[in-house]
């Protein structure tokens, strides 16, 4: 079936596979969010055990997540893998050592003989939550705002700044995307405290700083995006593969794709809805409406960024290097293969959310940490 | 057009990755394995419904615990290390090579952690059988992503299944089945996945043997031996079979590696193989220092023959025939391929030209002899080669690929040993009484790890200097960085990697220490 589909189908085909799991990674980011505000909600040593009790059995989630995003990266556009990987150095392996600090600090946290003792562990969360949130939203603000490289005959990256992709913070509108990002993942860390805990005083001191999260959250938001739609984009002209400049390019991505402007405006509408009516009807379902909120709205910023002839990856060094998802994607034989691979996701997704059910169908109280086997 | 990167920065790439590759693998084995150890002993817990099996499960998973986290923190940077430091290598066979790490997040991956959140906190969350499941699957979704990343690594070892497209300047896949079912990834799997059983079976049986000497947990270290014995034993045989088997598949592609692994450096037929050896500090050839002379070996006659190509009496060849060439027997020389592999990269630096001057006459005339099956068998096959100028870059370390192959056979017939001893003295009824056997089983722990390290070394320090067999050395799929910058990445991970570690193995003597909950 895949076959009969033109290169470009399956090549956009791909960037909307890529932009789902984009979404679904920064969605997952709850618990990157919620592991900045262990000290800020947990109070005392049975309540910090409780939040990360409750993040320590979804980590692996948005760990598996971003390697997927990785790998799907790699398998469908590997030019972008290789440009930006190779080229953003310093940004990326930043990010990846908040990756590895992450995974052990779970499991070795409360363990006897921990070497590090638990402080540094949960400094450890901390800083992942951190940077983990902050780098990544600057990274992809680059797609928008353009990266420092060229690319030679054999398509090899030549990066143009010695930071190696850390110059990407000297652009305030990359960095706001970065807090954005950031903001967001504590908002839904709070809503999830307050959805899947069972605890009075977790559950108010998470209400009181949700406002504060949020509200800066929006602020950042939106400086982020009415600054995307007012500034100039990459484009690209269909007939030469030549890029140029164009004034309100995604301001014009959105009015010529209305579906995305929609999906946008619900996703925006869903977060705020979901800290909305967690702050005044003082609902516990929050999480689900801002968690389905940010899945569109970031679905939908990867969409503007690669759709309607726009160029995913500019190079504002050499407006000609830049990457788009004709110029960077694999063959079109790989691209058929790994969609009929790709037919297997929504079975992954299905049982992901069976379990996920199964396993949050009562909430996290202190009685069960104290008589639970395995203790983070 | 081609540039070659610095010696220094190809190096530290590569101390990075194999540091990176090596810390990964200290972790991985045990994953492997002990999934389906606990895995065997959960579904004796719920078949009997033995409350001291599920204890003696839950036991296991914990150590499973400890190890399964830093696994994890030590894979993440592999996945994004081909793009980080090999971006050259990652866009020139990334249509190929992208494929099976999405596929094994895709597949593996998400298995694993959502099925091992149930094994560790579903006790109380879901039936007694689906718990089972989720472990059951957690062996799988681990042993699951072992096929993909190997099936990317069989076919860095022969590339399949693939053409090359001047246009884009990389290869590009062909058969999707082709790379899957590759022999050589398909003995890889079996091969790297069996000794990971092994290596599992002999951690449990060591730790049990530790609680033996310590006169603690006689019932929990008994069942556990039994089960791992069982386990080992089957393995370990499995083991050596897929083990003889990759060695046929790298006599076959990959000569120049099966003359390091055997230290042969003039080819015969009837060859021997070296037992036992020994080298010295002079070399056989003084241009070479990889060619260090034998002072001590033993040979069994007409061995290496035989073990190769299944004929007592057929031809080896040894480094220098694959260096000098060797025309009785076929083999072309380096310095052949080397001019070879020059002319394909011309080529293709023409039609680059071409292509800027907007010639389409000369560059379409161009691409169709790159594309012709003459150009592809006689010239694109040599490719990697045309980077080289001294035909001794060509040849990998002999000593060290030597020493480490022996070293992983060894011990792989030593653990089958093992494993067959423990199982007789358990059945004999002897296992508390025999000692020396218990403090030896403790011993096999480290060297188990040993051998694994090792196959890894012969796999990869054998393959050298190929990214890409044949198509790819290392050194131009490294990305163009500073080599300073490598050189602060690689102790930077070096640093973090052994504070872990050190966490890990505190937490983990610990917890033997511990013992089971009671």
């Amino acid at each position: 079936m895949f076959e009969n589909l033109s290169y470009l189908a399956l090549q956009q085909y791909w960037w909307v596979i890529i932009s789902v799991l984009g979404a679904l990674f920064v969605f997952l980011t709850f618990v990157q969010g919620g592991q900045t505000l262990i000290y800020r909600i947990g109070k005392n040593e049975n309540e910090k055990s409780i939040l990360l009790n409750t993040l320590g059995r979804k980590w692996e989630f948005t760990f598996t997540t971003l390697v997927t995003f990785g790998g799907a990266f790699f398998a469908s556009f590997p030019l972008f893998y290789a440009t930006s990987f190779g080229g953003a150095y310093w940004v990326w392996l930043l990010i990846l050592a908040a990756f590895i600090i992450q995974a052990v600090a779970y499991e070795f946290r409360k363990k006897p003989a921990n070497f590090l003792g638990a402080k540094t562990y949960e400094i450890f969360l901390v800083i992942n939550g951190l940077l983990g949130t902050i780098l990544i939203g600057t990274a992809v603000g680059t797609f928008f705002n353009g990266a420092q490289f060229s690319l030679n005959d054999m398509n090899q990256v030549i990066w143009q700044t010695p930071y190696r992709g850390l110059e990407a913070v000297f652009t305030f509108h990359n960095v706001a995307l970065g807090l954005s990002v950031f903001f967001l993942a504590r908002v839904l860390g709070l809503l999830y405290f307050i959805f899947t805990v069972d605890h009075d005083l977790i559950v108010a001191r998470s209400q009181k700083q949700l406002f504060l999260s949020g509200s800066t959250f929006l602020i950042f938001f939106l400086y982020f995006l009415v600054w995307l739609l007012l500034k100039e984009g990459f484009a690209v002209n269909p007939e030469t593969g030549e890029v140029f400049m164009e004034k309100y390019k995604y301001m014009h991505n959105l009015l010529q794709m209305p579906v995305i402007a929609g999906i946008l405006l619900v996703g925006i509408a869903g977060v705020l809805w979901g800290i909305i009516s967690t702050m005044f009807k003082h609902s516990t379902k929050g999480f689900w409406f801002a968690g389905s909120g940010t899945v569109l709205t970031v679905f939908a910023l990867f969409i503007m960024a690669g759709f309607n002839n726009t160029a995913f990856y500019p190079s504002a060094y050499d407006l000609q290097s830049s990457l788009t998802i004709q110029n960077a994607s694999s063959s079109k034989f790989t691209l058929t293969a790994m969609s009929y691979v790709s037919l297997m996701i929504p079975f992954v997704l299905a049982y992901i959310i069976y379990f996920w059910r199964a396993m949050n169908r009562e909430k996290i109280t202190e009685q069960e940490i104290k008589e639970e086997s395995h203790v983070y | 057009m081609v540039e070659i990167a610095d010696l220094s920065l190809v190096n530290w790439s590569r101390a990075q990755f194999a540091l990176t590759a090596m810390y990964h693998w200290l972790f991985v084995p045990l994953t492997l394995g002990i999934t389906f150890i606990i895995a065997f002993m959960e579904t004796l817990y719920v078949k009997t419904g033995n409350e001291e099996w599920k204890r003696i499960t839950k036991f296991w998973m914990t150590l499973f615990g400890i190890n399964f986290a830093i696994g994890v923190a030590t894979g993440i940077i592999l996945e994004f290390e081909f793009g980080t430091n090999w971006s050259n290598y990652s866009w020139f066979v990334g249509d190929i090579f992208g494929a099976p790490l999405a596929i094994e997040g895709i597949f593996a991956f998400f298995m694993e952690s959502t099925f091992i959140a149930i094994m560790f906190f579903g006790w109380n969350k879901v039936s007694k059988k689906t718990h089972l499941l989720a472990t059951w699957l957690t062996a799988i979704g681990a042993n699951m992503s072992a096929l993909w990343i190997l099936v990317a690594n069989g076919w860095m070892q022969k590339p399949v299944g693939m053409v090359f497209n001047p246009e884009t300047a990389r290869n590009e896949m062909e058969s999707f089945w082709d790379i899957l079912f590759s022999q050589v990834a398909v003995d890889k799997w079996l091969h790297a996945t069996s000794s990971g059983f092994v290596l599992a079976s002999i951690f449990v049986i060591g730790v049990s043997a530790w609680f033996i000497l310590k006169k603690r947990e006689i019932v929990l270290a008994k069942k556990s031996i039994l089960i791992a014995a069982v386990f080992g034993l089957i393995s370990s045989v499995y083991l050596v079979l897929t083990g003889d088997n990759s060695t046929r598949t790298i006599a076959n592609d990959q000569p120049m590696k099966f003359a390091a692994i055997e230290g042969l450096y003039n080819g015969s037929e009837g060859a021997g193989l070296v037992a036992v050896g020994l080298f010295s500090s002079t070399e056989t050839d003084p241009d070479n220092e990889n060619l260090k002379d034998f002072s001590m070996k033993i040979e069994i006659p007409n061995f290496l023959s035989y073990m190769a190509f299944l004929d007592w009496n057929a031809f080896v060849p040894g480094v220098h025939d694959l260096i000098d060439g060797n025309e009785k027997y076929g083999y072309m020389s380096a310095s052949e391929k080397i001019e070879r592999g020059k002319v394909a990269i011309g080529k293709l630096s023409e039609f680059k030209e071409a292509k800027k001057a907007k010639n389409e006459k000369l560059a379409n005339s161009l691409k169709a002899e790159l594309t012709s099956d003459d150009f592809k068998e006689n010239y694109f096959k040599y490719f990697g080669y045309g980077y080289f100028e001294d035909v001794n870059d060509l040849i990998p370390n002999v000593p060290l690929t030597f020493y480490s192959f022996h070293l992983m056979v060894g011990l792989g017939f030593m653990f089958v040993l093992l494993f067959a001893l423990s199982l007789y003295f358990l059945i004999k009824g002897q296992i508390t009484e025999k000692r020396w056997f218990l403090r030896l089983a403790v011993i096999a722990i480290p060297l188990a790890y040993l051998a694994s390290q090792a196959g890894w070394i012969v796999a990869e320090v054998g393959r050298q200097p190929w990214v890409v067999q044949d198509l790819m050395p290392t050194m131009a799929g490294v990305t163009r960085i500073s080599a300073g910058s490598v050189q602060v990445t690689f102790w930077l991970f070096a640093a973090l990697f052994t504070v872990l570690l050190i966490a890990e193995l505190k937490i983990m003597f610990r917890q033997i220490k511990i013992g089971p909950k009671h």
